[in-house]
């Protein structure tokens, strides 16, 4: 017994006589809650097993690649031109270059457009309702099929004239401009304003604060942005089948025909010819890794904070 | 209008031999305003930003004025008929759209379910560990090539299709009516699966960066009545964010039904509306992919850059809702540039 | 040398919110000012309109006369002409990030062009002397970015960016505020002794700070100026019942 003056003693117990209802409520809230938990534990089971199947493919594609890929890939597949059909050896040097000639033009025609647009947006039209709209704008047109892409630069510069390298840049660099605008703008609105105010305090200009400031403190970020934009062109084939339209020779005029490594790889998966396909499966190869590095390089900025989901 | 500004100080002010302006302040004052330089810069920034807007005008202008002629020839049953024959001048697109349809929801409903799934793990099961390299390997899925898809989607899947999966469907599931007819390995199912993992990674990375953007007191809210983790997922943030998931699942459509080289290479090409789920078949894109650089012919030019008129408006009004969708949960977040 | 500055009839919006209202003052050349009043009341507006920074803001107006000496800054000079002679040092440092310590001290003349390399130099060395920062960063001018100094430092580099400049008037608004105690003290001499070269104008909320450093003193309250007169009389016998209470510490 206690001596506690505060001490209150339990009230009385009566044993066990919990009336039917209770005891059915109370069962029927046990089930219920192993039904809960048991949901709860199927769920996070099937998200685990989507996330496995989803890794899946992508190991089993990248392995394959390198398995069917790494064999061919000699000297010789970097520094010559397809053989013959029926002939063994030859490589891809060509594509490899043509791709480059391409991509060189896209991105002397689509870098300064994308980066200007991107500026305009963050620097000028800041909450505007134009700059919304070109913002929208942009990102709907980076879900256009980008044959569409093709068709146009077929239009503009192949009907009537012929196929050529300049027009599969022009339409490569089409298909840069909104992707570079979007990231060069998030870029820039990551640059305190406070650094914009300091410039033109010391009474700079406005534009020349946009370029030594502003963009010279973004540029890391909008560099980036462009080689994701890069990247991401250059293992495009769509656009370029009428427009580049693939040649089996160096060539180097932008007036002409010329290969590209997307193109190559196409054309030879699709052919009857064993050498061929090994040589588009060495193509891939070579196609992922350098698209893989621009990937990994953007995911070392990112994990820096200067480029948030511009992916 | 401005005065060159020697100085404030007025000249009546100036006494001190000291007020001799510096080499600095001479430099100074003597620089214009740069207001020409600033209206000029101002001006080209907004042209690079109208050039957006140019880019579509200038698409859609050049593509309905290369298909005025089939517009003219064929009208509205361009898009109710099946025929497709260069040699005797008649087009008609029904085989291409349902080929497009079939391939794109059957591709969205494998993939919905399992980017779902992803979703739901990296943004609310993941340890925090795992959660950068397996986002970082869904970001690399999402960056390799259609072609290279097409390639490994050719030589790897075509034969598991004809040879394992294809038999064990037909077998198990044939009773559905929807595995007739001869298995060749290339066709609508095969499509639709690699069309599946080539959206996949879109439709779980915007997933899930609507649901990272629901805020934590939603979650908790739920939590503190007792809720188990799926519930709280299902009813603090999934319901919160269903109209961003929609955005994300219609951007994912729209992706689907643009995707051109991958779909080409393994749905059979067969100008026909497809019967069964093994029975090739052909979609908008596959058919500009093969045919547009050999075309002869206006009327064949003309038909093509039509199919290609209603590729991108289709597409432009998909991803424009979808944007408008995640836009508006999202609100200003910047949206993502793929 | 510094400048005098006149004011009249200055009024300034932000959108639809009327800012300013009709403030009339003049600042004497080679003093220091301060202005003091609770937040929000237009002190900051205030001091942006003295080197037209208030309209960079798309939403911002204003009317009213500023003059310097005998210029209207409104109507006989473009903003960037301006703002090159008049100096300002802001709240929280904003060194270029992308810049050494050199580079930023000397921004505000490499970026309008000048290139003399023997005058920058020179420059540069004056200003940073004129902070008081010159011991501490000469050895790194070009090797340090702006940006790795320390708070108080970098607020000094702030202050010599715009002497750099040679500006007849210097505005600072509450400069000291987002720094510690020490750094604050050695702003405050700094303060003092610019006075004789420059005309400054110092937003403050600390009101021994305002006493410590300036000859005149201004109240804000609500957009308006309530009180102008020397410091010394602001704090021993001000002349508004407004501008006692906050003395007092009754709000604000």
């Amino acid at each position: 017994m206690s001596t506690n003056p505060l001490h209150v003693s339990p009230p009385a117990r009566d044993n066990g006589a919990l009336p039917p209802s209770a005891k059915r409520a109370s069962t029927w809230a046990s089930l219920n809650s192993v039904r809960r938990y048991l949901v709860n534990q199927l769920v996070t089971v099937l998200a685990v097993m989507s996330t496995v199947v989803v890794i899946v493919p992508l190991v089993a594609i990248l392995v394959y690649l390198i398995y069917m890929g790494a064999s061919s890939l000699n000297l010789a597949f970097f520094t010559h031109i397809p053989a013959p059909v029926g002939e063994t050896g030859g490589g891809m040097a060509n594509a490899m270059v043509g791709s480059g000639v391409i991509l060189g033009v896209a991105s002397l025609l689509g870098i300064p457009v994308g980066i200007g647009a991107g500026v305009y947006l963050a620097e000028f039209g800041r909450g505007s309702l134009l700059a919304a709209a070109i913002r929208f704008t942009a990102d709907v047109l980076n879900g256009v099929p980008s044959i569409v892409m093709g068709i146009a630069a077929w239009v503009l510069l192949v009907k009537g004239r012929g196929f050529s390298a300049l027009a599969g840049g022009v339409a490569l660099a089409i298909m840069m401009v909104p992707t570079i605008t979007r990231t060069t703008e998030e870029m820039l609105a990551t640059v305190p304003h406070a650094i914009r105010e300091a410039a033109l305090g010391l009474g700079v200009p406005k534009w020349r604060t946009v370029l030594s400031v502003s963009l010279k403190t973004a540029s890391p970020g909008i560099i980036t942005g462009c080689m994701l934009a890069f990247a991401r062109v250059a293992g495009e084939t769509a656009p370029l089948l009428f427009t580049a339209f693939g040649n089996q020779f160096w060539s180097f005029k932008l007036t002409e025909p010329i290969a590209a490594l997307p193109l190559q790889i196409y054309a030879y998966a699709i052919s009857p010819y064993d050498e061929w396909h090994r040589l588009a499966w060495a193509g891939s190869l070579v196609l992922i890794a350098m698209i893989m590095v621009a990937v990994t390089l953007v995911r070392i900025y990112a994990s820096r904070g200067v480029l948030k989901g511009a992916s | 209008m401005a005065r060159t500004l020697t100085s404030f100080v007025g000249e009546a002010e100036q006494a001190a031999p000291e007020a001799a302006p510096s080499p600095i302040r001479k430099f100074l004052t003597a620089r214009g305003s740069g207001s020409l330089a600033d209206k000029t810069f101002a001006g080209l920034m907004l042209l690079c930003g109208f050039s957006i807007f140019g880019i579509v005008l200038f698409i859609l202008a050049v593509l309905i004025s290369q298909s005025k002629l089939s517009l003219h020839q064929f009208g509205l049953s361009f898009f109710k008929s099946t025929a497709w024959d260069p040699v005797a001048g008649d087009f008609g697109a029904l085989p291409f759209i349902a080929g497009t349809l079939m391939t794109s929801f059957l591709a969205l409903a494998m993939a919905v379910p399992l980017a779902m799934g992803v979703a739901i793990f990296l943004s609310e099961l993941c340890p925090a560990k795992l959660r950068a390299p397996i986002s970082f390997v869904t970001e690399l899925l999402a960056a390799i090539p259609s072609v290279v898809y097409g390639l490994w989607a050719f030589f790897v899947l075509v034969p598991i299709m004809r040879d394992q999966l294809g038999p064990f469907l037909s077998k198990y599931l044939g009773w559905t009516g929807l595995f007739e007819g001869y298995n060749f390995g290339v066709g609508i199912l095969t499509a639709s699966i690699i069309l599946a993992i080539m959206i996949l990674p879109i439709i779980s990375s915007i997933t899930r960066d609507i649901m990272i953007a629901v805020p934590i007191s939603q979650r908790e809210a739920v939590l503190a009545l007792g809720a188990t983790r799926w519930e709280m997922i299902r009813t603090g943030v999934l319901r919160n964010a269903r109209i961003g998931i929609v955005g994300a699942v219609i951007l994912g459509l729209g992706r689907a039904l643009g995707e051109t080289m991958a779909v080409t290479m393994v749905i059979g090409n067969h100008p026909e509306v497809a019967k069964s789920l093994f029975a090739p078949g052909y979609t908008l894109a596959s058919v500009l992919a093969n045919e547009f650089s050999e075309a002869s012919g206006d009327l064949y030019l003309s038909s093509l850059v039509e199919i290609g008129l209603v590729l991108f408006l289709v597409t432009i009004v998909v991803n424009g809702i979808a944007r408008g969708l995640v836009w508006a949960v999202t609100r200003g977040t910047p949206a993502r540039a793929n | 040398m510094g400048v005098s500055i006149s004011v009249e009839h200055l009024n300034a919006w932000y959108g639809t919110t009327h800012t300013l209202q009709d403030i009339n003052v003049n600042l004497p050349a080679n003093h220091a000012t301060a202005l003091i009043g609770p937040s929000g009341c237009g002190k900051s507006t205030f001091v942006r309109c003295l080197n037209r920074m208030h309209e960079t803001n798309p939403i911002a107006r204003a009317t009213g006369v500023v003059k310097m000496g005998d210029i209207d800054i409104y109507k006989d000079a473009q903003p960037v002409q301006i703002r090159r002679r008049v100096g300002m040092v802001f709240q929280r440092p904003n060194p270029f990030p992308t810049m050494s310590i050199y580079d930023n001290v000397a921004s505000g003349l490499k970026l309008n062009g000048f290139r003399n390399r023997t005058v920058l130099d020179e420059t540069v060395e004056r200003s940073l002397k004129s902070a008081a920062l010159w011991e501490e960063v000469k050895d790194d001018l070009k090797k340090k970015s702006g940006a790795s100094l320390s708070g108080g430092q970098q607020q000094r580099m702030c202050i010599a960016r715009a002497l750099a400049v040679d500006p007849e008037v210097l505005l600072m608004d509450e400069p000291a505020s987002a720094l510690d105690p020490v750094s604050t003290s050695k702003i405050e001499d700094l303060i003092f002794q610019l006075k004789s070269q420059y005309t400054i104008v110092i937003v403050t909320h600390n009101m021994q700070q305002a006493a410590r450093v300036a000859e005149n003193t201004g109240f804000f309250l609500n957009g308006k100026m309530v009180e102008f007169d020397s410091t010394h009389k602001i704090f021993t016998n001000p002349k508004d019942k407004r501008t006692e209470d906050y003395i007092t510490g009754r709000f604000g």
